[in-house]
């Protein structure tokens, strides 16, 4: 892309942005009076609702001033930590990245070995093909009861959440990576007596491992999606405990917040494993 | 007995049968070309030879010993060159070097790689990716890699097949003055009747497929060295050309219907020599 091309989407973007803020900005304006009080009587009405009220009705939903008020007091100071209700956005978000990664990586361990059985092997291929059909489709938080029963902690049953939502497309990809290795480069590793090994770690591992990459970039953004839920349920920590606590706080502030923290990481994580994916992508 | 002997080789799925009864030797230091119309198990053959496919029936022995699978003994230059993308040139040759000799430290593998990347021409380019390369610098990384394993024996599987003519003919000189100096036993499947004349000793000619049988075996009667630029000058040339060419569009076709009698054993033809008497009859006219 040309610099004037790229100049020119940036403007565009930030008058979208200008366009949606204004358009928020304008939704929640103060409302008139619902109904001017019978006259006579506005002193005792508005002694009764309250003068802010008989003023005007303040929107319920934050403008984008106090959004952005809040913001500003949230990126001041992310890492506070005021007992187990109270605790900055960065500790929380941090708690919901560990587990990601922690559940993500624990995946990556299994799935990525027995992605190369299946895919090295069309009888395991067979033999493993009813299962994950039937188990890819399982919700992740369907899992939750029984993690919760058989493990006896919420925050061991969040990370197996994890765990089995990223688990299906690393070995699904995984396992179709290393069937599709082209035939003439193991045939190179034959004629070279290159044992199973070396063969497995030399030519069959990067061969496949745009494919896994991919399948371990779809895996994070699924984790991503289902913490969010995840600590919803168990609660205690976590960016979706803390959206869901402040629901019951009723800070839509603070909800719309976290919501773009979501938004933010998401991106961030996106964009680390398409960088880690693009390294190891070759050309033919 | 021959450094390498095939005897009886066939090979079938279930009961159609690709070729039968192919039994041929190759000498040490002879480079042997096979040609014959797609679809007669040319490629089959080769893939027996490197180990990589089985026979249904026959053997092979190379050096007193059966071939049974792949072996750093016989190095294969692949048809697509097969080059692995994510590697350099370099890396793609010393992947082969460090499998030939697993204890040379990275000095060593990097000098016999470099060796073998200026022998065919690459210096300079050794850090380029496979997709940075032209088809035929690929083509002669796969020619070095071949090579620089020092294989007893060399299999070419069409090597220049996609190559354009005149980088075909670069790379052909090159695999000539490298077979001449390094005294290597090549066997190579070629579609180019000029090419087999320029490079093999030998040239196997094999009739059409299914039922395909290596139907006779020219001896190129041109000495070496051949030189691309002169060698159609040889009285000769023309002779086992035509002697070819005819084999390829009149007679391959004959031996599926019988109406050519499958030789149990290739007869040895020498165009032009056999019939030199008669030549020189025709001559005096």
């Amino acid at each position: 892309m040309t610099e004037s091309a790229r100049l020119k989407s940036l403007v565009l973007s930030s008058l979208l942005l200008a366009v949606f803020v204004g358009a928020w900005h304008l939704a929640t304006l103060p409302k008139a009076p619902a109904q001017s009080a019978p006259a006579g009587k506005s002193a005792e009405y508005a002694a009764l609702v309250g003068a802010q009220a008989a003023a005007g009705q303040k929107s319920a939903f934050p403008t984008p001033a106090d959004f952005g008020a809040k913001l500003v007091e949230h990126l001041k100071d992310p890492f506070y930590d005021k007992g187990a209700n109270d605790k900055g956005i960065g500790v929380q978000l941090a708690y919901s990245i560990g587990r990601v990664l922690l559940g993500f990586l624990l995946a990556a361990l299994v799935a990525v070995p027995l992605g190369f059985l299946i895919g090295m092997s069309p009888l395991v291929y067979r033999a493993l093909d009813p299962f994950v059909q039937v188990l890819k489709p399982i919700s992740p938080l369907a899992w939750m009861p029984l993690a919760l029963f058989t493990l006896k902690d919420s925050n061991v049953s969040a990370v197996f959440v994890i765990f089995v939502c990223s688990i299906w497309p690393m070995l699904i990809n995984t396992a179709f990576g290393v069937a599709s290795v082209r035939r003439e480069w193991l045939n190179v590793a034959r004629t070279l007596e290159v044992s199973s090994l070396r063969k497995a770690f030399a030519v069959i591992l990067p061969a496949a491992a745009p494919t896994i990459m991919t399948g371990m970039r779809i895996s994070i953004g699924i984790a991503w999606l289902v913490i969010v839920a995840a600590e919803m349920l168990v609660g205690g920590t976590g960016i979706g405990y803390f959206v869901w606590n402040e629901w019951n706080n009723l800070s839509i502030t603070n909800i719309l917040s976290g919501i773009l923290a979501i938004g933010l990481v998401g991106m961030a994580l996106d964009f680390v494993f398409g960088r880690l994916q693009r390294a190891v992508t070759y050309v033919e | 007995m021959s450094f390498l002997q095939i005897q009886g080789l066939a090979k079938r799925f279930g009961a159609a049968v690709v070729f039968e009864d192919v039994s041929f030797s190759i000498e040490k230091g002879e480079f042997v070309a096979i040609i014959g119309h797609s679809g007669c198990g040319k490629t089959t053959i080769l893939n027996i030879l490197a180990g990589l496919d089985t026979a249904s029936g026959g053997v092979v022995v190379m050096d007193g010993r059966e071939v049974a699978g792949p072996s750093l003994e016989r190095g294969v230059v692949f048809q697509g060159h097969a080059l692995m993308p994510w590697l350099s040139a370099m890396s793609n040759i010393a992947f082969a070097v460090k499998s030939r000799w697993p204890d040379w430290n990275r000095l060593q593998i990097q000098m016999h790689c470099q060796k073998f990347i200026d022998l065919v021409g690459l210096t300079g380019a050794e850090h380029k990716k496979p997709a940075q390369l032209s088809g035929g610098m690929k083509q002669r990384v796969g020619i070095a890699r071949a090579f620089a394993i020092q294989p007893k024996m060399l299999l070419l599987d069409e090597p220049f097949g996609a190559l354009d003519a005149l980088t075909r003919g670069v790379i052909q000189d090159e695999l000539v003055g490298i077979c001449a100096a390094t005294h290597q036993t090549v066997f190579m499947i070629t579609h180019d009747v000029d090419e087999s004349i320029l490079l093999a000793d030998k040239i196997l000619l094999m009739s059409n497929g299914p039922n395909a049988c290596v139907a006779e075996i020219v001896h190129n009667t041109i000495a070496k060295p051949r030189d691309r630029h002169t060698i159609h000058h040889d009285p000769q040339y023309y002779r086992i050309r035509n002697h070819l060419v005819d084999f390829l569009v009149n007679r391959s076709k004959l031996y599926q219907s019988g109406e050519a009698k499958r030789p149990a054993l290739p007869p040895v033809v020498r165009p032009g020599l056999e019939s030199a008497a008669a030549k020189v009859i025709n001559l005096r006219h």
